[in-house]
């Protein structure tokens, strides 16, 4: 994918077979007028498998992910999900849609002072109402997957502990076992990692791609280290400046990609 | 899965215990509330009167009077602010010593412990108001009632807050002082006192505030004031001297709350 | 060691002509108070006649007592229960950052409104408008009641981690279910220490209000003193301070339970 001068900005025009299920066409955010953080963006993602974003802190990495599900409110562009254009989408129909896309986010952002299996279930209140959501009257076969997910993120018998006993890995599993709840079409994750040590790091990465491998959903990532990204998602993406300037492969990348990506030479030795 | 696996997957928010304990604190709130609703005494019709009887007295207070501020108003307020304060300041004194006696790290004799507390309990519990007919009927009327009962009333709440504040003060320091020697009021001065040092101005200045308001009442059991101004308009039915008395209290109120706000954000 | 300084931190002339300057107010405000070593021991004196004639506390007239107590923890209950639910939805719509400035302002001013006044001021104008008896007084204290809670749950909820509310929108909860898992969880706890510290305030309030005419024992024990009855007054006191600690005793147990 690299042009013949061997430097790097390249974008990847690709389309999926049997469509893609996230596409984003000339994406836009400023904050300030004036000061755009998102310039055009424009991406499919593939039905399966981990895209990776990655790009130096203030690229607008985290901007994207969140106006992917408009935590953010994007200046212009289109966002194409289910057949619906989420940037023009009313506030309820944007409720109905975000139930179909799990998060995971850097500080974990559980409720501290609910139990585990609360924040799990948390999962489902788009499909119950407040009241029972009040009472914590979950229908029983939610709660039974609560159970099993818990026990597939390797958390079984800690369903009671408060969150705010756990220790960070631990707690960024509850995330995971919460956006899988949802039973979601697509998983963003931003930054899931930022907050732990390597090792948790590793195992943190691991978990999410096999089950999102496993089970279908295809992911986007936010990423800061590029040796996790590289080793744990199936494409990369390179922002800097607002705008792609990369996107192929981990294999594709070179030193001299990353270069351009981050900028600045010493960080490479 | 098996059914007996099935059944494990429950989730049991609260134990039948806390269940039974939840559900008898909030039916014995319930109950007290309808009780309170059946036998207080008051009269329907006076309910449904209420607001036309509220916007009559309003309409009456309509202009508030404002020459009456300098002429006996501005006076009486101040007056009211020094009984304010002198009463925190004497409140503070005679709170100190209450604190650390009630303080259970800081005085090790438990019985030492329960005097104290129940004095500041009982201070807490006599109203400023009651302190003040009190005050009034020992030395007469006049700011010295007032005072004395701003600073009586202010002993159990400041106390209390007080040894409240030294209990939770890290012991490290304390311990390091006594290894190396020093005397108990060297103990207080530098190990118990940094460490409280901004509860404590905290808490002196929010008490001062709610003093503000208590000082202004103080006057309707003559204890000085502006509560004294107030009465009088009030028996006399001038309802726009009333108003504008009102008023000037609001606005002291006010005044008092961005001082205490400014105080609290230079110092903490 | 001779010829040692112990001045650790450099003199802070500001604080200390603040000080000063505090010293001199304190000194002219204390002239105010036609305060002569003469008057003050007379006082002491009377004093001392005084508090003898305190004790021993009279409780003969106990039914009287009793009624005066018990209209005031019914004040105190109705009106903690009302400010309670009135002021919920006003500290929600009062904060800043759930909802925008043209909500929050008029909400935090009704709230700052309510507080600046005495209950017992509140009180008095109740009763000119609604008559003597308990219906001022429940009144007044709701007020008051609005006022304090209404502050306190309002900096609860601005001081929550938004992070948290965040991710439970992230689910697709509609907005009452993002209040209910997202912001009620990290303030119930303190609501519970708030609403029990005002159920406790109240109740001395009650005691308060009656002086002015808006019922409870306040009406008796002015009533009381009025009569030169001290020894009532002092078994009316010593009740009034038992009904208070029996109060903390309950709301102590409530919180427990609650686990707080």
């Amino acid at each position: 994918m690299e042009n013949a001068s061997g430097t790097a900005p390249q974008r990847g025009a690709v389309s999926f077979s049997g469509g893609s299920p996230l596409v984003i066409r000339g994406l836009a955010k400023e904050y300030v007028r004036g000061k755009a953080v998102l310039r055009g963006i424009s991406l499919e993602i593939a039905p399966n498998g981990i895209t990776a974003i990655i790009g130096p802190s203030g690229t607008g990495k985290s901007t994207l992910i969140r106006c992917i599900n408009r935590l953010v409110e994007p200046t212009a562009g289109e966002i194409l999900f289910e057949g619906r254009d989420l940037v023009r989408l009313p506030r309820k129909e944007l409720r109905e849609v975000r139930r179909l896309i799990g998060m995971v986010f850097q500080e974990y952002n559980l409720v501290e002072r609910l139990t585990v299996i609360e924040n799990v279930l948390s999962g489902r209140l788009g499909y119950v109402s407040p009241f029972k959501a009040w009472l914590r009257r979950f229908p029983p076969e939610d709660v039974r997957e609560a159970f099993d997910l818990l026990d597939t993120v390797g958390l079984s018998g800690l369903a009671l502990q408060r969150a705010d006993a756990l220790s960070g890995g631990q707690r960024q599993r509850v995330g995971i076992a919460r956006a899988l709840m949802q039973r979601p079409k697509l998983l963003l994750a931003d930054e899931p990692t930022s907050s732990l040590d390597p090792k948790t790091s590793v195992e943190i990465m691991t978990l999410m791609r096999d089950l999102a491998l496993a089970r279908g959903i295809p992911a986007v990532v936010n990423i800061h280290n590029v040796d996790l990204a590289r080793r744990f998602a199936n494409r990369m993406v390179g922002l800097s400046g607002g705008s792609v300037v990369f996107d192929g492969p981990p294999e594709a990348l070179t030193d001299l990609h990353l270069l351009s990506i981050y900028g600045g030479e010493n960080w490479l030795e | 899965m098996t059914p007996a696996v099935l059944a494990e997957r429950e989730w049991l928010r609260f134990t039948p215990a806390e269940r039974l304990a939840r559900f008898t604190v909030y039916f014995t709130i319930i109950a007290a509330i309808v009780v309170s609703v059946r036998t207080v005494e008051v009269i329907p019709e006076f309910i449904a009167d209420a607001p036309e009887q509220i916007a009559d007295l309003l309409r009456r207070m309509w202009p508030p009077d404002l020459a009456y501020y300098p002429q006996e108003i501005h006076d009486a307020l101040i007056d009211s602010i020094h009984i304010a304060t002198l009463g925190t300041v004497l409140g503070i004194a005679m709170a100190l010593p209450f604190g650390f006696l009630a303080a259970r790290n800081v005085t090790p004799f438990p019985w030492l412990n329960w005097a104290a507390r129940l004095v500041l309990i009982s201070t807490r519990s006599i109203n400023t108001l009651v302190f003040a007919l009190f005050f009034v009927a020992v030395f007469g009327p006049g700011p010295l009632a007032g005072t004395l009962a701003i600073a009586f009333h202010s002993i159990g709440f400041l106390g209390r807050l007080f040894s409240e504040a030294l209990e939770v003060a890290a012991t490290g320091p304390v311990e390091a002082l006594r290894a190396a020697g020093a005397p108990w009021p060297s103990l207080i001065v530098y190990g118990y006192w940094p460490q409280v040092e901004p509860a404590f101005w905290a808490l002196v200045l929010f008490r001062w505030d709610i003093n503000v308001r208590e000082s202004i009442v103080l006057g309707l059991v003559g204890a000085g004031g502006i509560g004294m101004v107030l009465d009088t308009a009030m028996n006399l039915f001038q309802w726009e001297r009333v108003a504008m008395v009102l008023l000037a209290i609001l606005a002291v109120v006010i005044v008092a709350e961005v001082v205490v706000t400014y105080i609290r954000k230079k110092i903490i | 060691m001779a010829g040692v300084s112990l001045a650790v931190r450099p003199a802070n002339w500001p604080l200390r002509l603040a000080w000063a300057g505090f010293a001199l107010y304190l000194a002219y405000a204390f002239s105010h108070l036609d305060f002569t070593p003469a008057r003050f021991i007379t006082g002491l004196e009377f004093g001392q006649k005084f508090v003898a004639k305190l004790f021993p506390p009279d409780f003969h007239r106990w039914e009287l007592l009793v009624k005066g107590l018990k209209e005031s923890l019914e004040m105190a209950i109705l009106a903690s229960a009302l400010g309670l639910l009135a002021s919920l939805p006003l500290s929600l719509l009062g904060a800043r950052n759930l909802m925008p400035a043209w909500i929050t302002w008029p909400a935090r001013l009704v709230m700052v409104v309510c507080r600046s006044f005495h209950p017992v001021i509140v009180a008095i104008v109740f009763v000119k408008a609604v008559g003597f008896g308990a219906l001022a007084g429940i009144l007044a204290l709701t007020v008051a009641s609005v006022g304090f809670l209404g502050k306190l749950f309002t900096e609860a909820i601005e001081e929550i981690s938004l992070k948290q509310v965040e991710a439970v929108r992230a689910t697709g909860a509609p907005f009452m279910s993002v209040v209910v898992f997202g912001v009620l969880p990290q303030v119930f706890a303190r609501f519970i220490g708030f609403a029990s510290y005002e159920l406790d305030a109240n109740l001395r309030n009650s005691t308060m209000v009656g002086i002015v005419g808006a019922g409870g024992i306040g009406g008796t024990l002015f009533a009381a003193f009025q009569r030169f009855d001290y020894d009532f007054v002092c078994a009316i006191i010593l009740s009034i301070i038992a009904m208070i600690v029996v109060g903390e005793v309950l709301t102590n147990t409530v919180k427990r339970v609650f686990r707080v």
